[in-house]
């Protein structure tokens, strides 16, 4: 049983990474969207499969939320803001796809090089687990950098606190109230990022941060 | 202690008070009467302290686990009773002072906070209440000297003042820090306890000098005291360089006599070198001033370097376990203390009252003031003979006393001390000349000759309770100097512990005579120098006036015997210095003259110019200065980058701090 449990909380973490990884090279907003719908999905799956196997019924409370909010409602809210920004069809230069996959790459084997050794007394399934969510956040993070979307770095923000949840969740005896309250604050950054993107539309015609630094820059 | 923390809270209360009062006529009663009244609360419980056992109060506030922890013992007393002294001074003179002031409401809020900040600092028993205490006194006075915030050079000066406070703040905080240790006794008693490494002991004392030193007014970190103290109101420079100042030297001796244990001699050659140059630096730069307060605050400089000298001394002496000699040279720094306090204090107030009469504080715009002004020109006597160190007065008592222990000159074992003694010998020799060179200047210029202004010559007397502040402490300037063996056997509690003996009692002496050793090696009696000078003064005074009016005869006045009525063409402040400044000027400051005269035949006026570079602000602060505004200008660029840079940015440390972490496993 304990290999079983072991290899699929392995396999669904795995998987968590490969969405990731799915979401670098999304040029299309809808599709990118519905990347990140999938990996709240994966989140979701994997936080029950750790609440089945620590035995842990709040854990269920958490992948619900997941589940609810991350895998229905925000990625829904996120489409109807970019249907009625008018911006689904448009493409995103993402540039040097395969330049953005390989850092991702090195990445995740640098978190599996810092994680590994630092916990090598913990219980095997929570030291995967934390790995593979440090990758997931560092990928998250390197969305933020490449993309110039406004929404995009929404979704990589999303994505990279999806790995916060992973390493949360992974731990033993971690408790409801943080992950509650981790999660209420994700939906309030999602807000107030949302009412953001609609004052940049409105100010500049375009939800492309470059325009933020050009009209910054012309005060400098 | 009910005592001191009932004045305490009372100081607050008035403090907060001081908003709303502010508009009021009877906000300067309340706020400026209350101050006195806490004040002297202050003085009476640190009188009490003095030969009482330590009390202890440990209140539930402050860092947790800790609290804030107070304690009264002999040290506190002695620096309580200066606080108590300076204060309740400046607090009756800014009764009648305080109604010139322009803006009321920046001054009276934050003048019973300063004072509340600084005797806090002296009861303070850890760490974290001492630094508070410490910020509250630095802030307050940031304030205080902000009050009036119009000209440039204030603004100026706070900056100064301000980045100066921080840095003697972190000095501090980093020296508790190194004294708690590893387990974090923040609590002077676990301090005590400690017994620090000796490298740790030794950057201790370094950060310790350098956090009380620049507060002090300590060569070099002495370049905000010039331009901070004089740009308060007057009442309040009273008290930042009579009573800030020495609260500065009560928070080296807690740390270096206290905390640290035994002083080491090396230590004690670093504190004769700087005080030796500090007090030279200072007198020099005071000479050369031409605005009254600024001589007053550079003269502030060369009392701290006075005092320092004879806390170096007591370092040396306590280093090699000469109790007689710790005992004198202690007692000298304390006493030398108490003495700037008092005639620094009334200084300043003379220099209030001749701003309010004048309008002015440049020397060379004023003159002639004894007529116009003679209660105050009797205080400023008073108090310029004694800073002068002229006897009868306090000044010659404490720097006899100080001299004395140089003079003293036992077989000190370490070169550098037997270096050092002969020479900071000579420099207090210069320093104390060049002070009483300084004051006949500032008292001639000020109070005799003609009038060199208009506003001079108009001048009028301030009010009643001003004049009474000047003539208290002139009196108590008079009273030190006469009665000194009092004050030598009021220190003694306080000097005992920390010097390992006491000078011999002064109590049972015939006539009130002043021995610091022993009747052998020499001694002083203030009051027969005192009785002496002043009947011989009388007599020939008496002898001039009989045979000197017997002889006036009046003649018509012929121009030869008489001067060229413009006033321009007195003695003035510049040429009095002009020697000095040749002398000691161009090799210390560069000082430098240009004379710019007139073809022949040219009407118009022949100008000279001089100029002068302070050496430590040319050496150390403008590099330093220069540093950081190329620094700030290269980082200006991060101000100005895309948001994607920046998220950039975070992510690159973070990849570079997980390397790292991967490469040091």
């Amino acid at each position: 049983m304990h290999g079983l449990s072991f290899d699929i909380a392995h396999m669904l973490a795995g998987s968590l990474v490969l969405v990731s990884f799915l979401m670098l090279y999304q040029v299309r907003l809808t599709a990118l969207l519905h990347a990140l719908a999938l990996h709240a999905l994966v989140l979701a799956a994997s936080v029950a499969w750790q609440a089945h196997i620590q035995d842990a019924p709040h854990l269920y409370v958490t992948a619900a939320l997941a589940l609810g909010f991350k895998a229905a409602l925000i990625p829904w809210a996120l489409r109807r803001i970019v249907f009625r920004l008018g911006i689904h069809r448009e493409i995103e230069t993402v540039g040097g796809i395969g330049l953005t996959m390989l850092a991702g790459m090195a990445l995740v084997a640098l978190s599996l090089q810092v994680m590994l050794p630092v916990t090598a007394m913990e219980d095997p399934v929570a030291r995967e687990d934390v790995a593979l969510a440090l990758s997931v956040v560092l990928i998250g993070l390197l969305m933020m950098v490449t993309r110039r979307n406004a929404v995009s770095q929404v979704v990589g923000f999303l994505s990279l606190e999806n790995g916060i949840i992973l390493a949360a969740t992974g731990a033993r005896g971690m408790p409801l109230v943080v992950e509650i309250s981790v999660a209420f604050s994700v939906l309030i950054a999602f807000i107030v990022v949302g009412i953001f993107l609609f004052r940049i539309r409105e100010r500049f015609d375009t939800v492309d941060v470059g325009a933020l630094d050009a009209f910054r820059g012309g005060r400098a | 202690m009910t005592l001191v923390w009932t004045a305490l809270a009372a100081l607050g209360v008035l403090a907060v008070l001081g908003v709303p009062l502010a508009r009021r006529a009877t906000g300067r009663w309340v706020v400026y009467g209350g101050s006195l009244l806490a004040c002297l609360v202050l003085l009476w419980a640190g009188l009490a302290a003095l030969d009482a056992p330590p009390e202890t109060l440990v209140l539930p506030v402050g860092l947790p686990w800790t609290g804030a922890h107070l304690r009264l013992d002999a040290l506190s007393g002695a620096f309580l009773v200066l606080i108590g002294v300076g204060g309740a001074g400046a607090s009756l003179f800014a009764i009648g002072y305080g109604r010139h002031e322009h803006a009321p409401a920046r001054v009276l809020p934050f003048y019973p906070a300063f004072l509340a900040g600084m005797a806090l600092v002296v009861l303070a028993d850890d760490a974290f209440t001492f630094l508070f205490a410490w910020e509250l006194m630095s802030l307050a006075s940031w304030a205080l000297v902000m009050a009036d915030h119009a000209p440039d050079a204030t603004a100026r000066a706070g900056f100064v003042y301000l980045v100066m406070a921080t840095f003697s703040g972190l000095a501090l905080l980093l020296a508790f820090g190194l004294l708690a240790g590893a387990q974090g006794g923040y609590v002077f008693a676990q301090m005590r306890a400690a017994h620090p490494a000796p490298w740790i002991a030794g950057l201790a004392f370094a950060l310790a000098l350098v956090g009380t030193g620049a507060k002090a007014g300590l060569v070099p970190l002495q370049v905000w005291l010039p331009l901070a103290h004089p740009a308060a109101p007057s009442h309040v420079s009273a008290l930042m360089s009579g009573v800030m100042t020495k609260v500065a030297v009560y928070g080296f001796l807690r740390i270096v006599f206290d905390l640290l244990g035994a002083p080491l001699w090396w230590q004690a050659v670093l504190v004769l070198l700087l005080g030796g140059i500090t007090a030279v630096y200072g007198v020099l730069q005071a000479v050369m001033q031409r605005d009254l307060k600024r001589l007053l605050a550079c003269s502030t400089i060369e009392n701290i370097g006075i005092v320092f000298v004879a806390i170096g001394l007591a370092m040396a002496f306590r280093a090699n376990g000469i109790a007689a000699g710790a005992a004198l040279a202690l007692t000298a720094a304390l006493f030398h203390c108490l003495n700037h306090t008092l005639f620094k204090s009334l200084l300043f107030q003379v220099s209030g009252a001749v701003l309010v009469a004048t309008g002015t504080r440049d020397l060379e715009r004023l003159g002639g003031l004894i007529h116009r002004l003679p209660v105050t020109a009797v205080a400023a006597l008073v108090g310029c003979a004694a800073i002068a160190a002229l006897p009868p007065l306090n000044g010659f008592a404490s720097e006899w006393l100080i001299f004395q222990a140089v003079l003293l000159r036992p077989d000190l074992p370490q070169w550098g001390l037997k270096l050092m003694l002969p020479v900071d010998g000579a420099l207090l020799a210069l320093a104390a000349a060049l002070a009483a060179a300084c004051f006949v200047r500032a008292y001639g210029i000020v109070f005799l000759g003609r009038p060199r202004s208009e506003a001079a010559a108009a001048a009028h007397e301030v009010d009643r309770i001003s004049r009474a502040a000047m003539l208290v402490f002139a009196a108590l300037c008079a009273l030190a100097g006469l009665f000194p063996g009092l004050v030598v056997d009021a220190l003694a509690p306080v000097v005992q512990p920390f010097a390992g003996g006491r000078m011999p009692v002064q109590g049972g002496e015939d006539w009130l005579t002043l021995v610091p050793v022993d009747a052998a090696r020499g001694t002083y009696n203030g009051l027969l120098v005192g009785v002496f000078i002043l009947a011989s003064a009388a007599l020939t005074a008496a002898v001039v006036h009989r045979l000197g009016s017997r002889a006036l005869r009046r003649a018509p006045a012929w121009d030869c015997g008489f001067p060229d009525p413009r006033p321009d063409t007195q003695y003035s402040g510049d040429s009095f210095a002009q020697p000095l400044r040749r002398v000691f000027g161009t090799l210390a400051f560069h000082a430098q003259e240009r004379v710019d005269m007139p073809r022949p035949g040219d009407m118009r006026a022949a100008v000279i110019e001089k100029s002068a570079r302070d050496p430590v602000w040319d050496l150390l602060y403008a590099p330093v200065g220069t540093l950081v505004a190329r620094v700030s200008d290269a980082m200006n660029v991060l101000q100005f980058l895309t948001i994607r840079r920046y998220l950039g940015f975070v992510f690159a440390m973070l990849i570079v701090l997980l390397l790292a972490l991967t490469v040091m496993q």
